[in-house]
């Protein structure tokens, strides 16, 4: 059944693998995937280690209901302390990764050591073996599962892998699956790369025994309707996450020129319906009748008639808006050389589009670039950057060590013009007018970042009945609510409550856009409630997956403060409160965060958590969450 | 009216809903291993084919079966089989051109698609429209009009460049 998955410790120094069973009693506390590996990263990561030494541990995982009759039921988590931030390091990607490691057996994988050679593990119906990884290593992402299909001879094998930019140990590089499914932020790619294991491939044929399958099947059957009836999804569907870029550029919520304009003015060429004509077709994850995927083949230029995937919400930010560049081409090419390289799209395009303010500013100059003209809107130089970042040549070398890095190393008050929290940088996107959306990138226990807790249904101004709705279950709510936007009441509670959502679902591993994320009417705690019963037998109340989850970001934030995280560092860069919006729609012109009143914001969202005035979780919170003896090492 | 299993190539978007459903349906269980329909991939050409029993009305399966477990069900329009008098001999796996009959190791038993007694669970999930169980009569009719379609277009097209 699903609750039978194995977990594997894997030291790469000795060559030992030790498989174990997972406790119904750890399950009941932290479910699977992000969860139960945030569990595992406290009690198996000693304080203050070097990310990129061996002393850093590698957690691979599936969420508990994956490859189970709950809609995109796709999720691979990959974590480990973060080369980037030094804080979590947590990422969450789609594919078919995951289902295969549950067919093979095991729902957890606990990376240790550092191999002397590149490897990759090779997993296979309850066996691990470490493989020779020398014909994989300097391949890209997409050249490596080939040569690895090759090799052991089965077209059904599932990879996940890690790009030149891992090898590169470059501190934002991504762990991928299949052309352009993407662990990305915090640098888990890196990770990987600094213990030679290039990959990881998983097959498997071992039954995932569905606890009440005619309920399941019903269930789910209901479940995709919701998830599809919503105009949402199927915006999606047919337009892929690039509409959210339109929309949100169209009200002036992107960032532009790094963060000098809060709109991308004449954007005709590279609206989602532009480039949507380059679309040949939509694809999806793991069970998914959303399809979010776009399809497409470059039409020109010296990639031309290479086939990839996507492009996304963040490439459209990343190699148009941020960059200040309006070329699709570039967007298409961007978007295929990160997935190639193994790349985390968002954090090399702010990168790049630093580096051009700083161009500007003369901070960098040409002798820096090596002749490179780093000016905004520089279709070539963007291009460039990328393979340079990747492959760590001249400047690349520098920004691929992440803006905090990357800033000592440049000096010259270059950090001023960084738009980062905890040393990641920010979404493309533009949060001055927008205090909630502000408050959780500053508070994110990944660093910036908006997948830990946007509540991005505060953008569709929804009546407030509809938002009591929402908000005020599992536990109850009555405090204020805000159909405003640009307010700062009662957008703590949202953006604690999305915490939850987002946790919980990574958990599970169930797919973001299939939840209270960009629809008000996706399901949340109460259908996963369900979702958990039917398909693994486990009885577990809507509050107690809030419960859960409340448990592994408390253990996130503990992780957190073990490494040395204070108040200050849940805080957004000067430029949001000193510099205010200048373009988009009438109502987020003119518009910058007031200190005071996000001050008080972060007051407040502590205290929704449990934490006191400084961000810490107060000995009651978990005492209550049962986590007061951690670390515990039960597993 | 009689109905049919129609698979539309060009709309799978490869999610491999149909596989867990099928296999859930017929065995409780998610292992693609026992579902009686696949989705074959060349994932990094982004080109995904379902493949399942077509309900061949001369069939090969049919034909090769020495203890005649495999018949034709004419009321369903589909291929039925005999467990009491299947022996396991695996001669309709040879003789399939789809590779659609498949052996379940776990069973111990050949599958193929029973098109869920007249309720293919698979066309139920499938909201992309590449599976769909429709009347016989209305089989080809989507695809139909969709080539005339491309066809009147091409014709104005024509039309209007030589007529100016």
């Amino acid at each position: 059944m699903a609750l039978n998955r194995k977990i594997a410790y894997i030291n790469l120094t000795t060559g030992e693998i030790e498989t174990k069973p997972i406790p119904l009693e750890i399950r009941k506390m932290f479910l699977g995937g992000r969860g139960l590996d945030m569990y595992l990263m406290y009690n198996h990561i000693k304080p203050g280690i070097d990310p990129l030494g061996p002393d850093n541990v590698a957690l691979v995982s599936a969420g508990l209901l994956v490859g189970t009759l709950a809609s995109a039921s796709a999720r691979t988590h990959v974590a480990g302390k973060s080369p980037l931030t030094g804080f979590v390091g947590s990422t969450n990607m789609g594919g078919f990764f995951a289902p295969e490691m549950r067919w093979a057996g095991f729902d957890h994988l606990v990376i240790k050591g550092k191999a002397e050679k590149p490897v990759y593990l090779w997993i296979h119906n309850g066996e691990i073996e470490i493989r020779d990884g020398s014909s994989i290593w300097g391949k890209t992402v997409q050249e490596t599962q080939e040569i690895i299909r090759e090799e052991l001879g089965d077209s059904d094998v599932k990879i996940l892998t890690i790009g030149i930019a891992g090898e590169n140990l470059v501190r934002y590089a991504n762990v991928m699956t299949e052309l352009k499914n993407a662990g990305g932020r915090s640098g888990m790619g890196a990770l990987l790369g600094s213990k030679n294991l290039k990959a990881i491939a998983a097959r498997g044929t071992m039954d995932i025994k569905i606890a009440h399958p005619s309920e399941a099947l019903e269930y789910n059957r209901k479940i995709i309707r919701q998830i599809t009836s919503a105009k949402v999804s199927q915006t999606q569907g047919r337009l892929g996450t690039n509409f959210i870029w339109g929309a949100t550029n169209t009200q002036g919520l992107v960032r532009v020129r790094n963060f000098q304009l809060n709109q991308l003015e004449d954007s005709d060429d590279i609206e989602p319906e532009k480039l949507d004509e380059f679309n040949i077709g939509m694809t999806g994850c793991f069970g998914c009748q959303v399809h979010c995927r776009g399809k497409y083949i470059i039409p020109s230029g010296p990639y031309a008639g290479v086939y990839a995937e996507g492009p996304e919400y963040t490439s459209i930010g990343a190699w148009a808006g941020e960059p200040g560049c309006r070329n699709p081409l570039t967007i298409l090419v961007g978007n295929h050389l990160v997935n190639s390289y193994g790349l985390d799209t968002l954090e090399t395009g702010s990168m790049i589009a630093w580096a051009m303010e700083l161009y500007e500013e003369g901070i960098l100059t040409s002798k820096d670039t090596d002749g490179l003209d780093l000016r905004f809107g520089n279709d070539e130089a963007v291009i460039e950057m990328v393979h340079r970042i990747a492959n760590r040549k001249g400047l690349g070398d520098i920004l691929a060590e992440g803006p905090l890095r990357a800033a000592k190393k440049i000096g010259k008050n270059s950090i001023k013009y960084s738009i980062q929290v905890k040393g990641m940088s920010n979404l493309h996107s533009d949060e001055r007018p927008t205090p909630a959306l502000a408050l959780g990138i500053a508070t994110g226990s990944r660093g910036s970042d908006h997948l830990r807790s946007r509540p991005a249904i505060d953008l569709y101004h929804l009546p407030e009945p509809v938002l009591r709705k929402i908000y005020s279950q599992p536990v109850p709510y009555d405090g204020p609510l805000s159909s405003d936007y640009r307010d700062y009441e009662g957008k703590p509670w949202q953006v604690f409550w999305h915490e939850m959502c987002y946790e919980a679902v990574d958990c599970l591993g169930i797919c973001k856009y299939h939840t209270t994320f960009l629809g008000a009417t996706l399901p949340n705690f109460e259908e996963w409630s369900k979702l958990l019963y039917y398909n693994t037998g486990l009885e577990m109340s809507p509050l107690d997956i809030w419960t859960v989850a409340e448990r592994c970001y408390n253990i996130e934030r503990l992780f957190n403060i073990r490494e040395g995280l204070t108040r200050k560092d849940d805080w957004l860069s000067d430029r949001y409160f000193d510099e205010p919006t200048t373009v988009g729609i009438p109502g987020v012109r003119n518009k910058t965060l007031d200190r005071e009143k996000f001050k008080k914001m972060i007051d407040e969202y502590y205290e929704h958590h449990g934490w006191d005035e400084n961000g810490v979780p107060r000995p009651e919170t978990l005492r209550r969450l049962g986590i007061d003896k951690e670390p515990s090492h039960m597993l | 009216m009689q109905k049919m299993l129609v698979v539309d190539y060009e709309k799978c978007t490869g999610c491999r809903l149909c596989e867990l459903v099928c296999a859930v349906k017929h065995e409780g269980v998610s292992n693609p291993l026992r579902a009686r329909i696949h989705i074959v991939k060349w994932e990094m050409k982004g080109i995904m084919v379902p493949m399942i029993c077509n309900q061949c009305e001369s069939a090969p399966c049919i034909s090769v079966c020495p203890t005649n477990a495999r018949t034709r069900d004419e009321e369903q329009r589909k291929v039925n089989v005999d467990y009491d008098k299947c022996i396991g001999c695996k001669m309709c796996i040879v003789a399939c051109p789809f590779g659609a009959v498949s052996f379940d190791p776990f069973a111990s038993r050949i599958i193929s698609c029973d098109l869920c007694d007249g309720d293919p669970r698979c066309a139920d999930f499938c909201e992309t429209g590449a599976l769909r169980y429709v009347e016989a009569s209305q089989s080809n009719k989507q695809r139909q009009r969709e080539a005339a379609e491309k066809l009147y277009e091409s014709m104005r097209k024509f039309t209007a460049a030589y007529t100016g």
